[in-house]
C-alpha cells in the first residue's frame, strides 16, 4: 500500500474558477501572438531580446522546478530517508515547472515551427550552451514524468509496470539528479558570453555553480512554501518538525552560496559597485537582503520550528533567487550597442506569465485531488 | 647577476601570486580564435565618409530589404539603428554646435553601423542548431534562417548588438549583414563598398586592409593621402586628400579577438558606439572553456551519471529491503 | 547701304525706347518678381517701385580693383531688371570705370564730386580683390593704388558691396603664391557695413537684389557670418540641386562620359563642390534661358567658386566635405532611445502582482504566526499538566 493518497474533494471551486479565467485571458493573448507576432504582444526588442516569458518562466520556473531535484539530492544521494514524504509533491512541482517552462519556450521562440532542428544530429552545435540547456531540458521533462507517473500507475492500479519501473526507477532518479545539474549550471553559463553588457555585480566566471547551489536552494525553499500553502489551503495539518529539518537544510545551503557569491565579488573586486547609487546597486542590495533575512531567521534554532519563520524564510529565499536572475538577465543586463535599450514587461506580457502560473496551480491542484501525490495526513 | 635571498623570495612570490592571477582567469578558457588567411574585411574610415548614405540604398537594394522609416509622415528611409529591415545604418556622433567634422567638441562624425563578423563570433558560438555560420575561408559570418529557431540568443550575446528580429511578423527571421555573401559569390564586392563615394567604406582582405591602415596610422595629419576606392588594389581611381588626426587605433585589430570589419576615427570609438575597455579575448572563448572543460567527450556527466546511478541504486535497494521486510511482518 | 543702316538704326530706336521707356506695368512686374526672388512678400515689390522710381536717386560709386570685369559682364546680361533700368532709373551710378560715360580726369573729378557732395549717403560697390603687398602698387588707377581708393571712398559709404569672389574674400588672385597679396575688402575695411556677394562671376539678380533691397529699406538684407545675404546664400548647392536624388541613391558618375554621367547622375565623385559651396545657383540659374543653365546643369561638378577655400583653392577633382545634414539627410545618433520602457499601466500592474503576492505572503505569514503561538502554548500546557 502506498503511504500517498489523494486528497480528494471539489475541483471546480472559486479559487480554479479565478485562476482558469486568468489562464484563458492568456490563451487569447497568446493567440494575438501567434497571429500578430511577438511584437505586438510583447515590449521586447533587439537590445532585451529575452523579457520575462524566458527570464520568469523558464529560467525562475525552473528554478523552482528544482524542488525534484533538491529533494532527490537529499532522499537518494544522502540517503535521508525521513525526506520520502516530499519526493512526490516535489517531483511534481518539478514536472510543472519544468513542463510549462517547456511551453513558455514555446511561445517565445520566434521560429517555434523550426524547434525539431534542435534534435537534427547534422544542426546539433555543441559549443552552444543553449543546445546543451535545451537537449537536457526536454530529457528532464521526460525523466520527471517517469519518475512521477507512480502516482499514475497507483492510481490507475496498474502494478505491473510500476514493479519494473521500481526495478529501473533508479537509472532514472540518477539521470533525474544528474540532468539538472547540467542544465541548471548552464542557464548560467549562458550569461557568461555577454560579457561586459551584464554588470560586473553579477558577471563572473562562477556563474554556473553560482546558478547551480541558488537553484538547489531555491528547491529546498519550495517544498516547505509548497506544503504550508498545501497544508493551509486544502485543511491538512502541518508538516512541521519535517519542515523545519529542510529549512535547515536551505539554510546551509543558502550559506555556502553566499559564501561564494561574497567571495567572488571581493576576489573580482566590483563590490565598489555595490555603492553607486544606481539601480544595480539598489537591486543588487535588495537581492543579498532577501538571501541575508532568511539566514538570520533561521539561524536561532528555536526560530526553525515556527511555520511562520520556515515560511518566511523560504518565501524570501525564492524571491531572492528569483531576482538573482531577473538581476542578471534583464536588470543588470545592459545592452551597449546600437543605442540606448529599455524595456519593461508591457502588460500583455504579464499577463501571459500570470496564466501560466495560473495554469500551475489548476494543474496541482487537480493533481494532488485526484492522483497520490500528497503524503498520508498524520492521524489527527 | 646576484640576487639575495630575500629579493628571491619576493620575486619568486610574486611569480606565483601572477600566475595564479592568470591561471585564475584563464582557468576555463580556450584559445581565442585566429582570423584565417584569406579572410575579407572591411576598413571603415569615419574621416573620409561624407555620410551621403548612399551605402544605405545600396544594401537595401542588394538585399531586397523594405524602406523603413520612423518619422511621423513616412518619407525617406530612416532607421534608427539597425534592424529587421535594415542592415546596415549611418550614425551621426553630435556635439555642441557639430560644426566640424571629426572633432569632439561643437564637432560631429559619422558611424558605420552593421555586422563586424567577428573572427570568434558570438552569435555563431551561442547557436543552438548551426544557424549563424562562420565560412572557415571568407571568414563571413552568415545567418541560415531555414535552420533557425528563433530563440534569439545571438541577438542576446552579440557585443556589437548586431542581429536583429523581426518582431512584427508572426513569421519573423533573424536579420544581419552578411557582408553581401551573394554578391562575393558572383566575383562582386559588397554593395556599401562598392557605391562609397569616397573609400571611407574599403573592402580588401583583412590582411591588406590592416596594412592599409598602419600606413594611415604613420601618415602625418594633414599630408596629402591617396585612399583606394571600392575594393583594395582594385584599379579603380583612388581620391586624393588631407589625412586626418587619426586616434592612435584601428579598432577591430584586438578587441574581444578582432573583427574583420575594422573602424579608423579621428575621435575616440566609444563615442561612435563602440564598446571599449573590452579584453583581446572573445567572450566564446570564455562560455565555450566552461562548456568543453564541464562536457568534453561528456566524459564527466557520464562518470556522474555512473557514481549516482550506483549510490541511488545502493540507496532505494536498501529502502526497498526494509520496506519488504515491514510488509512481510506486517502480513 | 542705307537701307542697311536704316534698319539698324531704327532697330536700335526700339531698342533704346524699351531700355528707357519701361511700361509702368512692366516694371512693377520686375520689382515684384525682385520681392519674389528674395522670398519678400509681393507688397514689398511695391515699395520696391517706388523706392526705384524716387526721383532722388541714390548715388552708387562702384570701383574696380583686381578684376576681369567678369562681374560687370554678368550684369550687363541682366535682364529684370536690365542694368540699364538700375542705373538710369533706380540709383546714381556715379563711377564705375566700364561704365562710365566721361574719361580720365574728368571720370575721377566727377566720383570726387559725387564723394564730396553725398559724403555718408552713397553706396560703395567694389569689384576685384586689392592687393596689399609692396604698398598695393600692383593695382593703379589715377596713379592712386586700389588700397588708397579703397579708403577714401569707403570713408563717406553708407555701404560697402563687395561684388565678386574678388572683391569677397581675394578670389582668383588669392590663390596659390599670391604674388600681389591679394585681400576682399572686408579685410581692409572694417568700420562699415559690408555685403559680400561672392562668385565668379555671381549670379548678376543676387546683387540686383541686394542693392533694390537697400534702396527701398535703407538697410541691408540678412547677412550669415560670412555678410553674405542670406536669401541668396544660405543654402548649400547641395541641397537645390537637381541631382540630388542621385547621391541620396547611390548614383555617381565615375568618369566624364561614362554611363551614369550622360544619365545625369550625382557629379560628386568628379569632385563636385556642390556639398560645401554655399550659393542658389541651382535654384535661380544663370542667364535666364531655363533649366539646366548652370554648371552642374550642363554636366560640370560646381567648382566651388563662391567658396572661400574651395574656389581656386581645392583640386578640381578632389572630393568635396559634405557641409550640412538637413532633410532628408536626418542621421539617427550614436544612442537613440529603443525600445519601451515601463508605461503606467504596466507598472501598475506589475506593482498590482507585487502587492497582491506581498499582502498574500504577509496574511499567510500572519496566521502562521497566530498557529504558532496556539501550538507553543499547547506545547506549554502538555509540559506542565503531567508536573
Amino acid at each position: 500500500m502506498s503511504a500517498h493518497q489523494p486528497v480528494g474533494g471539489k475541483i471546480i471551486t472559486r479559487p480554479f474558477m479565478v485562476l482558469s479565467v486568468l489562464f484563458m485571458i492568456a490563451a487569447a493573448i497568446l493567440l494575438a501572438r501567434f497571429v500578430l507576432g511577438l511584437g505586438p504582444v510583447t515590449n521586447l526588442n533587439d537590445g532585451y531580446p529575452w523579457g520575462i516569458w524566458i527570464v520568469i518562466d523558464v529560467m525562475i520556473g525552473t528554478a523552482f522546478g528544482c524542488a525534484g531535484y533538491s529533494v532527490a539530492l537529499l532522499v537518494y544521494l544522502l540517503n535521508k530517508g525521513e525526506y520520502h514524504p516530499l519526493v512526490r509533491p516535489a517531483m511534481m512541482a518539478g514536472l510543472f515547472g519544468y513542463g510549462l517552462a517547456g511551453m513558455a519556450v514555446m511561445i517565445d521562440l520566434g521560429r517555434y515551427w523550426n524547434f525539431w532542428t534542435l534534435l537534427w544530429p547534422g544542426y546539433m552545435q555543441f559549443n552552444s550552451v543553449m543546445l546543451e540547456v535545451a537537449l537536457c531540458v526536454m530529457a528532464y521533462i521526460v525523466v520527471l514524468a517517469i519518475e512521477f507517473s507512480p502516482a499514475f500507475l497507483e492510481k490507475f492500479g496498474l502494478k505491473d509496470i510500476h514493479k519494473k519501473l521500481n526495478k529501473v526507477l533508479f537509472f532514472f532518479i540518477a539521470v533525474g539528479i544528474l540532468l539538472p545539474t547540467m542544465h541548471q549550471s548552464s542557464l548560467g553559463t549562458l550569461a557568461v558570453v555577454a560579457g561586459h553588457q551584464i554588470s560586473a555585480l553579477w558577471q563572473t566566471q562562477l556563474l554556473p555553480p553560482l546558478f547551480l547551489i541558488s537553484a538547489v536552494l531555491m528547491g529546498y525553499a519550495l517544498v516547505p512554501f509548497e506544503s504550508i500553502l498545501a497544508s493551509m489551503g486544502l485543511k491538512r495539518p502541518m508538516e512541521t518538525p519535517l519542515l523545519a529539518k529542510i529549512s535547515y537544510v536551505a539554510l546551509i545551503v543558502t550559506l555556502i552560496y553566499l559564501a561564494i557569491r561574497v567571495g567572488d565579488l571581493l576576489w573580482r573586486g566590483a563590490l565598489g559597485l555595490a555603492f553607486t547609487g544606481s539601480l544595480d546597486a539598489l537591486m543588487f542590495w535588495i537581492e543579498m537582503a532577501l538571501f541575508i533575512v532568511p539566514v538570520v531567521l533561521l539561524m536561532k534554532p528555536a526560530n526553525r520550528i515556527k511555520a511562520r519563520t520556515i515560511f518566511i524564510s523560504a518565501a524570501s529565499l525564492l524571491v531572492a533567487g528569483s531576482l538573482y536572475r531577473l538581476n542578471i538577465y534583464i536588470i543588470g543586463y545592459h545592452p551597449t550597442a546600437g543605442g540606448s535599450w529599455s524595456y519593461f514587461p508591457s502588460v500583455t506580457e504579464m499577463l501571459v506569465t500570470l496564466g501560466i502560473f495560473s495554469l500551475e496551480v489548476i494543474l496541482y491542484l487537480i493533481f494532488v485531488k485526484r492522483l497520490p501525490v500528497l503524503h498520508h495526513a498524520p492521524t489527527a | 647577476m646576484t640576487v639575495n635571498r630575500r629579493q628571491f623570495l619576493k620575486m619568486a612570490a610574486t611569480g606565483v601570486g601572477a600566475s595564479l592571477c592568470t591561471t585564475q582567469a584563464q582557468a576555463l578558457q580556450r584559445e581565442t580564435l585566429k582570423v584565417s588567411p584569406d579572410a575579407v574585411g572591411m576598413l571603415y574610415d569615419s574621416t573620409l565618409c561624407i555620410g551621403c548614405k548612399a551605402c544605405m540604398v545600396a544594401c537595401k537594394n542588394a538585399n531586397g530589404m523594405p524602406v523603413e522609416s520612423t518619422d511621423v509622415n513616412p518619407m525617406w528611409d530612416t532607421p534608427l539603428e539597425t534592424s529587421g529591415e535594415t542592415l546596415n545604418v549611418i550614425k551621426l556622433y553630435k556635439n555642441g554646435t557639430g560644426e566640424h567634422k571629426d572633432q569632439l567638441d561643437d564637432g560631429f562624425a559619422f558611424m558605420k553601423r552593421h555586422c563586424l563578423h567577428c573572427v570568434d563570433p558570438s552569435c555563431v558560438s551561442v547557436c543552438p542548431v548551426s544557424a549563424m555560420t562562420k565560412d572557415a575561408v571568407t571568414g563571413i559570418v552568415e545567418h541560415h534562417k531555414d535552420r533557425c529557431i528563433g530563440c534569439r540568443y545571438c541577438v542576446y550575446s552579440c557585443p556589437f548588438g548586431i542581429p536583429k528580429y523581426e518582431y512584427d511578423k508572426a513569421f519573423g527571421q533573424i536579420q544581419k549583414c552578411q557582408f553581401c555573401a551573394h554578391l562575393q559569390a558572383k566575383g562582386e564586392i559588397p554593395a556599401c563598398c562598392d557605391v562609397c563615394p569616397t573609400g571611407a567604406t574599403l573592402f580588401g582582405r583583412v590582411d591588406d586592409l590592416k596594412k592599409e591602415s598602419e600606413r594611415r596610422l604613420q601618415a602625418k595629419p594633414g599630408d596629402r593621402y591617396v585612399f583606394p576606392r571600392g575594393k583594395f588594389g582594385s584599379d579603380r581611381p583612388p581620391h586624393e586628400a588631407a589625412i586626418a588626426q587619426y586616434q592612435e587605433h584601428v579598432y577591430g585589430l584586438k578587441e574581444l579577438g578582432g573583427t574583420q570589419i575594422m573602424y579608423m576615427s579621428a575621435i575616440p570609438f566609444d563615442k561612435l558606439g563602440l564598446p571599449v575597455n573590452v579584453p583581446d579575448y572573445s567572450y566564446p572563448s570564455q562560455a565555450e572553456g566552461i562548456q568543453h572543460t564541464l562536457y568534453k567527450w561528456m566524459l564527466a556527466p557520464a562518470i556522474l551519471l555512473g557514481g549516482l546511478s550506483y549510490v541511488v541504486h545502493r540507496n532505494t535497494q536498501k529502502k526497498d529491503d526494509e520496506k519488504n521486510a515491514s510488509e512481510r511482518r506486517e502480513s | 547701304m542705307s537701307d542697311y543702316f536704316d534698319e539698324v538704326l531704327t532697330d536700335l530706336d526700339e531698342y533704346i525706347d524699351n531700355l528707357g521707356g519701361v511700361s509702368r506695368r512692366e516694371f512693377m512686374k520686375f520689382c515684384t518678381g525682385v520681392a519674389a526672388t528674395m522670398g519678400l512678400a509681393s507688397t514689398a515689390g511695391l515699395k520696391m517701385a517706388e523706392a526705384a522710381s524716387n526721383p532722388q536717386r541714390p548715388p552708387v560709386i562702384w570701383l574696380s580693383a583686381q578684376e576681369c570685369t567678369g562681374c560687370t559682364e554678368s550684369l550687363l546680361r541682366a535682364s529684370h531688371p536690365t542694368l540699364d533700368q538700375l542705373i538710369l532709373n533706380a540709383i546714381s551710378l556715379d563711377y564705375h570705370e566700364t561704365l562710365c560715360a566721361g574719361a580720365g580726369h574728368q571720370a575721377e573729378a566727377h566720383r570726387l564730386l559725387s564723394m564730396k557732395q553725398n559724403f555718408g549717403k552713397y553706396v560703395l560697390v567694389v569689384d576685384g580683390s586689392i592687393p596689399t603687398k609692396d604698398g598695393g602698387i600692383y593695382c593703379k588707377v589715377a596713379n592712386k593704388t586700389s588700397l588708397q581708393h579703397l579708403t577714401e571712398a569707403a570713408a563717406g559709404a553708407a555701404a560697402i558691396i563687395a561684388i565678386g569672389s574678388c572683391a569677397s574674400w581675394g578670389g582668383v588672385p588669392s590663390t596659390g603664391p599670391n604674388p600681389t597679396g591679394a585681400v576682399g575688402v572686408s579685410e581692409i575695411i572694417k568700420d562699415k557695413p559690408i555685403v559680400n556677394i561672392p562668385g565668379c562671376p555671381p549670379n548678376p539678380y543676387n546683387f540686383l537684389s541686394t542693392v533694390l533691397y537697400f534702396l527701398t529699406f535703407g538697410s541691408l538684407p540678412e547677412l550669415d557670418s560670412k555678410s553674405r545675404p542670406k536669401f541668396a546664400y544660405n543654402r548649400l548647392i547641395h541641397e537645390n540641386c537637381e541631382r540630388r536624388p542621385h547621391f541620396d541613391a547611390g548614383r555617381f558618375a565615375i568618369q566624364f562620359g561614362d554611363e551614369g554621367h550622360r544619365q545625369g547622375w550625382c557629379l560628386y565623385k568628379l569632385g563636385c563642390k556642390g556639398p560645401e559651396t554655399y550659393a542658389n545657383c541651382p535654384a535661380i540659374l544663370f542667364g535666364d534661358v531655363g533649366s539646366g543653365s548652370w554648371p552642374v546643369g550642363t554636366g560640370h561638378p560646381c567648382f566651388g567658386c563662391t567658396e572661400q577655400g574651395v574656389g581656386f583653392t581645392k583640386g578640381i577633382h578632389e572630393l568635396s566635405d559634405v557641409r550640412t545634414q538637413t532633410p532628408p539627410d536626418q542621421y539617427p545618433g550614436i544612442n537613440e532611445n529603443i525600445g519601451t520602457g515601463a508605461t503606467t499601466a504596466a507598472a501598475a500592474v506589475a506593482a498590482g502582482l507585487g502587492g497582491i503576492a506581498l499582502g498574500a505572503g504577509a496574511v499567510i505569514a500572519s496566521r502562521l504566526g497566530k498557529e504558532d503561538d496556539k501550538n507553543a502554548a499547547e506545547e506549554r500546557k502538555e509540559q506542565e499538566s503531567p508536573s
